[in-house]
């Protein structure tokens, strides 16, 4: 069963006005890795605001583990262009955040908090930002800031990692090595992830499964396996099939920019 | 060698400029021959004030204390009411405008009703210098709380946590540099509350103190009240100036980097 799942779902932000999004139905199944594409303005975060319950659709329904989505969800971890860290609170702080609102571990962690700090340490060592634990985010360049996001997104092990266009703002360097980061932490452990992005390469990279999105109303044009065999490094990135993928996709884009 | 001389100047510029500003009202003074009564040299005003060392002091406790009550209740009403104007449109909608048309009054009309109330003495006091006092602390952590930043908020919302966690977790930390720089605003101004209301309806406080002595034409004693309630205000304004750089040091950074 899916893990994710769109019927037939529209969303018109104002009462009568133009649709954001229109007829979009997509299945996700459990620890699948989708991505999806398409011009600016075409409604990608929108179908995250949808999943995360932040937005309710005008028509159509939203399911999460078979239950339709009412209000905020618990089992989501989020992380966007912006790191959004909190400028008052250290990485380990900031990290920490979703265990002082998330169930059990709220009422857990005045018990358990040495071993939640072990858990964040732990994690914020992964993503490769040790030694900067007790750093505020204004100390971390845009990149660290990056990891200490997705480690916030995922302390609380959700099922589901919601990311929108999170390297977006990111030097190519850093962007291709966060992928790696990514990638990485996925495999070790996996959950569903939805990528936004309008990074060709990143999506074909990531993902299992990419959506091609038109805009005005956003609707879902193509869907696209990638069966790119895993863990990808970055030398596939530079092979015939990969570059093929991404060539695909961009005709699909160029088509839509052009109608 | 110039660089330190620079650095040295820079540090105790407002001593130099106190100095300064004493050294021409003394030579002003002094040399036009001014009349004691009309206009006392600062020379004239300390030796009043070492003369009435204990009267002064005993008038300056009276009200420091009346302005630090004051104060305390102007906070604790302004961070209720500014907590429910900044996340309550409803509230914002139907206080506001009363709350900006209040601010409007001058304070001392309300002094001679205060007296009917409460009779003259310590409450009228302390009632002013709250009244002149909760508006800006009110309207700073409204406008910390109501320009909180929609994405911080979506990142506590996905993770659902209830209005009361967003209010708690990001709400009062961010708002928390605006709360302390409206208390430097609000210190000084209680004083002047406490100080208006006693030289109207008092017979006690530094106010009165200045209302009686102008009235035997002791200018120098007048001149010393004046000293002694800006010195005060000062050390009250570095207080709530030094916990604002303890407390929120996030949020003014650039400045302290600038100022080491």
């Amino acid at each position: 069963m899916a893990f994710v799942k769109f019927e037939e779902v529209s969303l018109a932000y104002e009462e009568g006005g133009a649709l954001a999004i229109k007829d979009i139905s997509l299945s996700v199944q459990q620890n699948e890795f989708i991505a999806v594409v398409g011009p600016s303005g075409c409604g990608k975060s929108t179908l995250m605001k949808l999943v995360s319950g932040l937005s309710e659709p005008t028509s159509g329904y939203v399911y999460i583990d078979g239950r339709q989505i009412g209000g905020p969800q618990k089992c989501i971890g989020m992380a966007f262009q912006a790191s959004n860290l909190l400028p008052w609170r250290t990485t380990l702080e900031n990290v920490m955040l979703p265990l002082e609102i998330v169930q059990p571990y709220r009422s857990q962690l005045r018990r358990k908090r040495k071993e939640f700090e072990t858990m964040a340490m732990e994690l914020i060592e992964r993503v490769g930002l040790k030694g900067w634990e007790h750093k505020y985010p204004w100390e971390l360049s845009g990149g660290m800031q990056q990891r200490a996001s997705i480690c916030r997104a995922l302390i609380h092990k959700p099922q589901l990692l919601m990311l929108d266009e999170p390297f977006g703002a990111l030097d190519a360097f850093t962007r291709e090595e966060l992928w790696c980061m990514l990638q990485d932490l996925w495999q070790e452990q996996p959950f569903t992830v939805i990528l936004v992005t309008h990074d060709l390469r990143e999506a074909v990279f990531l993902a299992d499964t990419v959506y091609v999105m038109s805009k005005g109303p956003g609707q879902i044009l193509v869907k696209r396996d990638i069966a790119i065999e895993r863990p990808r490094t970055l030398a596939v990135t530079y092979t015939e099939p990969f570059a093929a993928q991404v060539h695909v996709l961009r005709e699909h884009i160029g088509s839509i920019r052009k109608s | 060698m110039a660089f330190n001389r620079r650095k040295f100047m820079i540090k105790n510029a407002s001593w130099m400029l106190i100095l300064l500003l004493l050294l021409i009202w003394e030579i002003i003074c002094v040399g036009l021959n001014v009349p004691e009564y009309l206009f006392p040299a600062p020379s004239a005003v300390w030796s009043a004030g070492i003369a009435r060392w204990e009267p002064i002091m005993m008038h300056a406790w009276q009200t420091f204390f009346t302005t630090l009550v004051g104060f305390a209740i102007a906070v604790v009403v302004g961070v209720v009411l500014g907590v429910a104007v900044g996340t309550y449109p409803i509230v914002y909608k139907a206080l506001y405008p009363l709350l900006v048309g209040f601010n409007s009054i001058p304070k001392v009309a309300f002094v001679p009703v205060l007296v009917v109330w409460f009779g003259i003495g310590t409450v009228p006091a302390i009632l002013t210098a709250f009244l002149i006092s909760f508006f800006p602390v009110l309207v700073n952590v409204a406008t910390g709380l109501a320009t909180l930043e929609p994405e911080l908020e979506d990142v506590l919302r996905s993770l659902g946590a209830s209005k009361l966690d967003i209010l708690r977790k990001v709400g009062l930390p961010r708002a928390l540099p605006y709360f302390f720089a409206s208390l430097k605003v609000a210190i000084t101004l209680a004083f002047v509350g406490s100080v208006i209301s006693e030289t109207v309806a008092s017979n006690m406080g530094i106010g009165y103190l200045m209302m009686a002595a102008s009235s035997s034409m002791d200018m120098a004693l007048v001149f010393a009240g004046l000293i002694v309630i800006g010195v005060m205000g000062v050390v009250m304004y570095e207080l709530f100036a030094w916990m604002e750089k303890r407390f929120t040091r996030w949020a003014n950074r650039g400045v302290n980097a600038a100022a080491v």
